[in-house]
């Protein structure tokens, strides 16, 4: 189970208090009526789903409620940072653990 | 590897025409896979049950019978004394906390030896003069200047060639993106866990959507238990104890002569799903380059309806009328297979 720190509640927390929420830093489209099919489906169904830095959202669901972002490898399950809903996105604390 | 270790369930029962077709057409294969591959799979039709616990699980599970017959595959509904009498370890007790309303039976689904389907089809292939290299990873996808595939990149040298196919699981869009292509698919952790070996006792396989878990008993006595996916994208390949809690805990709400049962060993893989729970399976825009992928949790009980829509797209250089809606494209046309009940308590 993953240990995650909620940066409003500023506590560190079993994984079961919270739920994920997806990719982070996934923009809602300025000006939806000019999206043609291929930035829709890029925008609803494409994600990274990358195997080393990944950039997610979690929710305090047990907790404060609220929405904060992370920053976890998912070759090692190893969180690096997490940081608030609305902060810019950080750099990953060098490269991911050891993927090949 | 759809094939690797996994909980065995053979079933064909998903909701539209689409899927009835691939599933069914997977079910028809295995029926007479043994000795295609002169291997026995030890595939047993013993019956797959889905239990319904509330009004919703009710009328969508008679839904999806009605589906299923008028696409000719089987299915039937049970009162909770019949599914009782199908199963004898069940709970159909009033006093449960969800108690069994009436269950979805397909008789002719069941499950078959994981280990032997994997050798059945290395061997058969190896006889054909196809050559297995394993603990080999690929490194790359080249392209020649049209787009086209040239051949790939391996840990032990190149391999030219103007066709590929990938079916990577949990890694396909790894794969995928060594070729320039981003595709609608998360890896998740997928967890199972086997008890110790007992005398025959469970003689189907049983699914519950609402309370989370399925189980059967395999030939050597250990019940095989599996339930959802871990919540977050992974591919560490391990899952979080938590998620086992769970599913035992419903376990023993459906079976509590289970109770006392020792679990002998869990484990997790990666599986990869797509946004509708139907697989990807055919060309893809690089030419060469074919797919099969998405599977999400419950890719072994397609495995030779799988293996043989993919042969098939590989040398025509187009699908089977079979595989033909499970594109890559659907995600952008909006025609999407959704699949999220169907596919059960995995997602």
């Amino acid at each position: 189970m993953l240990l995650i720190r909620c940066p409003y509640c500023e506590e560190e927390r079993p994984e079961v208090e919270f739920s994920y929420a997806g990719e982070a830093h996934i923009a809602r489209p300025a000006d939806p009526s000019q999206l043609n099919d291929e930035q829709w489906a890029e925008y609803l169904f494409i994600r990274t789903n990358a195997r080393g830095i990944h950039y997610e959202r979690w929710c305090h669901r047990h907790g404060c409620a609220r929405y904060f972002n992370a920053v976890r490898d998912t070759v090692t399950d190893k969180l690096q940072m997490t940081y608030k809903a609305g902060e810019p996105k950080p750099d990953a604390i060098g490269p991911s653990g050891g993927d090949k | 590897m759809g094939t690797g270790r996994n909980t065995t369930i053979i079933r064909s029962n998903y909701l539209y025409d689409e899927s009835a077709r691939i599933y069914d057409h997977a079910l028809d294969l295995w029926d007479g896979l043994s000795q295609e591959l002169n291997y026995n799979v030890m595939y047993s039709k013993r019956g797959v049950m889905m239990l319904a616990h509330n009004v919703h699980d009710m009328q969508s599970f008679h839904r999806h019978i009605h589906a299923n017959r008028l696409n000719g595959v089987d299915n039937q509904w049970l009162t909770p004394e019949e599914a009782k009498a199908y199963c004898p370890p069940l709970s159909i007790s009033k006093n449960a906390r969800y108690p069994v309303m009436g269950a979805a039976l397909q008789k002719k689904g069941g499950v078959a030896r994981h280990d032997s389907v994997a050798w059945g089809y290395a061997r058969a292939a190896a006889a054909l003069g196809v050559d297995i290299i394993q603990n080999c990873a690929v490194t790359g996808i080249k392209r020649a200047a049209d787009g086209a595939v040239e051949g790939i990149e391996t840990e032990r040298g190149f391999i030219a060639t103007p066709k590929v196919g990938v079916s990577a699981a949990g890694n396909s869009s790894v794969l995928m993106e060594m070729a320039g292509l981003r595709f609608p698919l998360e890896s998740y952790p997928l967890q199972a866990l086997v008890s110790e070996p007992v005398k025959p006792v469970f003689p189907c396989v049983v699914m519950s959507n609402t309370v989370h878990a399925y189980i059967s008993q395999s030939d050597k006595g250990e019940l095989v238990i599996g339930a959802g996916t871990d919540q977050y994208v992974s591919y560490s390949q391990h899952g979080a104890l938590h998620i086992i809690e769970h599913t035992l805990a419903s376990i023993c709400e459906i079976f509590p002569l289970f109770k006392r049962m020792r679990m002998l060993r869990s484990w997790g893989g990666v599986v990869d799903v797509t946004p509708d729970r139907s697989p990807i399976l055919g060309k893809t825009p690089v030419p060469g380059l074919y797919v099969n992928c998405g599977w999400g949790t419950g890719g072994f009980k397609a495995t030779p309806g799988a293996g043989h829509l993919l042969a098939h797209t590989i040398a025509k250089d187009e699908p089977h009328k079979i595989n033909a809606p499970f594109t890559l494209d659907r995600f952008r046309t909006g025609r999407l297979i959704d699949e999220a009940a169907a596919a059960a308590v995995a997602h």
